[in-house]
């Protein structure tokens, strides 16, 4: 047990000089146009992104729920790019797809058209080439998805035909609703996990072009061991779980409303 | 007949249209893994092109030699090292708290668990700081203990991990171990260990891919080019002032992702089944 405490010991450390005044926020807020540009990134981010992913996450997962040859394989070749997708190889290999001579505009130009467009030098385009990093990693959504979808009883979809319903109409009344409690715990996780993103934006485009790709975590180590300002970066770690903690607790309120739990049934 | 050559037909459809999103998922790494055959000069000449005009193993060869007179083999040996190392900190206290939280009754031990909870979603950056101030004290900087050591403090989501597995084995089990002369302590290495294996190896497989993976973690804590892993090192062989030779670079990346892949390929059912049971970010 002493493990266990220590590990509780190292938490109340933190928030030792978390409540050094209220300078910090009031120069946070009023002052620093950067914070009030790398929230609104984030949120760029995040709102474009998550919905996204989950989007494509929920599409293969459905198109993966059956029975086929060579679906364990292709899942594990969609899956393969979540796994990998965190580490610094694959943000370098991102940095030449987009790149002015990279593989994208490459094949793009081998149509006829001579095609030269710099995606990260453009402050409309870099930050979606950071999100389509992030949608290359639906993996991990992606399973979770598919084991909800394994859940579902085969006798709402025999009764549905019954009943003369189509494909579409089986996904929408019967697929969705059921699948609710999976698709907002995954929305949750990745709003927290895009929250914390870093070694992308680090990685790809440290931020620029003109701050277009500053995410909030890169803007706080910045602050924290660029700046060594650690009490300003501790006040911006705490909005940020303010921030998250909020948008986590609006999006359960919310859920009552498009969230369907099979009654009778635990959990 | 009709209806079979239709079914056929969708099959053959569902088929390609998979085996395409396939190709367009693999197709950076498959491009990142042929362009370490090419010639460094030539990699982004022609980036459109997939296949090396003329193979060569040379990228791998510069490679090795790594920069500032450090050979790469070194940031390789830092990454297995500090990897290794807190993984299995991560193992073993994981699973002896998390046999706590499932089987021994202590005060106030739903806050405990409560607060564990809370630490799985507390974003990093909340910790790092404090945590960064903590080791500056201890003089840890520039040592492999910042990100070593907590790992052996209990890492909480391998704790709910394997809290999960442990409440699934019947208690009957303890009960009669109990009444056999075991002791609480005897339980957990005799009968508990043994049940939880599935877990314990989800909890290997995770934990030792994100160290290898880790990257702001190293970066913060280690200032020398000596005590880099491979993440750190790759990244500033990658930045561009340094650097002509993408052949090297794309060779030292393929490596850097070789022990994931084979973990991904031995182990592939026990990651997806533990992603699918706990949500485990990938």
């Amino acid at each position: 047990m002493t493990s266990l405490f220590l590990a509780f010991t190292n938490y109340d450390l933190i928030s030792a000089p978390v409540w050094t005044g209220l300078s910090n926020f009031r120069k946070m807020f009023l002052a620093d146009q950067k914070f009030w540009k790398s929230l609104g990134v984030t949120f760029y981010f995040v709102l474009a992104g998550v919905p996204l992913r989950l989007a494509v996450a929920l599409g293969v997962a459905v198109l993966l729920n059956k029975k086929a040859k060579g679906i364990g394989l292709y899942r594990a070749f969609f899956y393969l790019p979540s796994l990998l997708g965190g580490s610094v190889a694959v943000a370098i290999v991102w940095r030449q797809l987009f790149s002015t001579d990279g593989i994208l505009n490459s094949m793009i130009s081998s149509l006829g058209i001579p095609f030269h467009f710099p995606w990260y030098g453009d402050t409309r385009t870099a930050i979606w080439t950071i999100i389509a990093l992030s949608m290359w990693q639906f993996g991990s959504s992606m399973l979770i998805f598919l084991a909800g979808l394994k859940n579902i009883s085969a006798s709402y979809y025999e009764a549905a035909v019954v009943d003369g319903a189509g494909s579409m109409q089986k996904f929408r009344r019967i697929t969705l609703p059921l699948l609710s409690p999976v698709i907002l715990f995954n929305l949750i996780m990745q709003l927290i996990n895009s929250f914390k993103s870093f070694t992308e934006c680090y990685v790809i485009t440290n931020g620029g072009p003109l701050d277009s790709t500053l995410v909030y975590a890169l803007y706080l180590y910045r602050r924290a061991f660029e700046y060594f300002e650690m009490g300003y970066s501790s006040a911006m770690a705490w909005v940020l779980l303010v921030i998250v903690g909020i948008l986590t607790l609006l999006t359960f309120k919310t859920s009552g409303g498009w969230v369907y739990y099979e009654s009778g049934k635990a959990g | 007949m009709g209806i079979n050559a239709s079914r056929a037909a969708r099959g053959t459809g569902y088929h390609l249209f998979m085996i395409a999103l396939s190709v367009i998922m693999l197709y950076p790494l498959i491009w990142m893994f042929f362009g370490s055959f090419k010639e460094g000069s030539r990699v982004l000449l022609n980036a459109g092109r997939l296949l090396p005009e003329r193979w060569t193993v040379a990228g791998y060869v510069n490679g090795m030699k790594g920069f500032g007179g450090i050979r790469f083999t070194h940031f390789f040996g830092n990454s297995f090292y500090y990897a290794v190392l807190s993984t299995i900190g991560a193992l073993a206290s994981s699973s002896f708290v998390a046999y706590g939280f499932a089987r021994i009754d202590f005060r106030m031990k739903k806050l405990w668990f409560a607060c564990m909870i809370l630490s799985i979603i507390l974003p990093y950056q909340v910790l790092m700081i404090p945590q960064y101030v903590l080791f500056r004290k201890l003089d840890w900087i520039n040592t492999f203990k910042p990100l070593i050591v907590p790992h052996f403090l209990g890492v909480p989501f391998f704790i709910f991990l394997v809290v999960q597995f442990i409440r699934g084995i019947p208690i009957e089990l303890d009960e009669a171990a109990l009444i056999d002369g075991s002791s609480k302590y005897g339980i957990f290495p005799r009968i508990i260990v043994p049940l939880i294996k599935p877990a314990l190896t989800t909890v290997i497989i995770f934990s030792f891919y994100w160290q290898w993976n880790d990257f702001l973690g190293p970066l913060i804590y280690l200032g020398r080019p000596k005590l880099y892993p491979v993440s750190v090192a790759l990244k500033l062989f990658a930045d561009p002032q340094s650097l002509t030779d993408w052949g090297s670079m794309f060779a030292m990346a393929s490596l850097s992702l070789l022990p994931l892949f084979l973990i991904f390929f031995l182990f592939q059912r026990y990651i997806i089944e533990g992603i699918s049971s706990t949500g485990i970010k990938g």
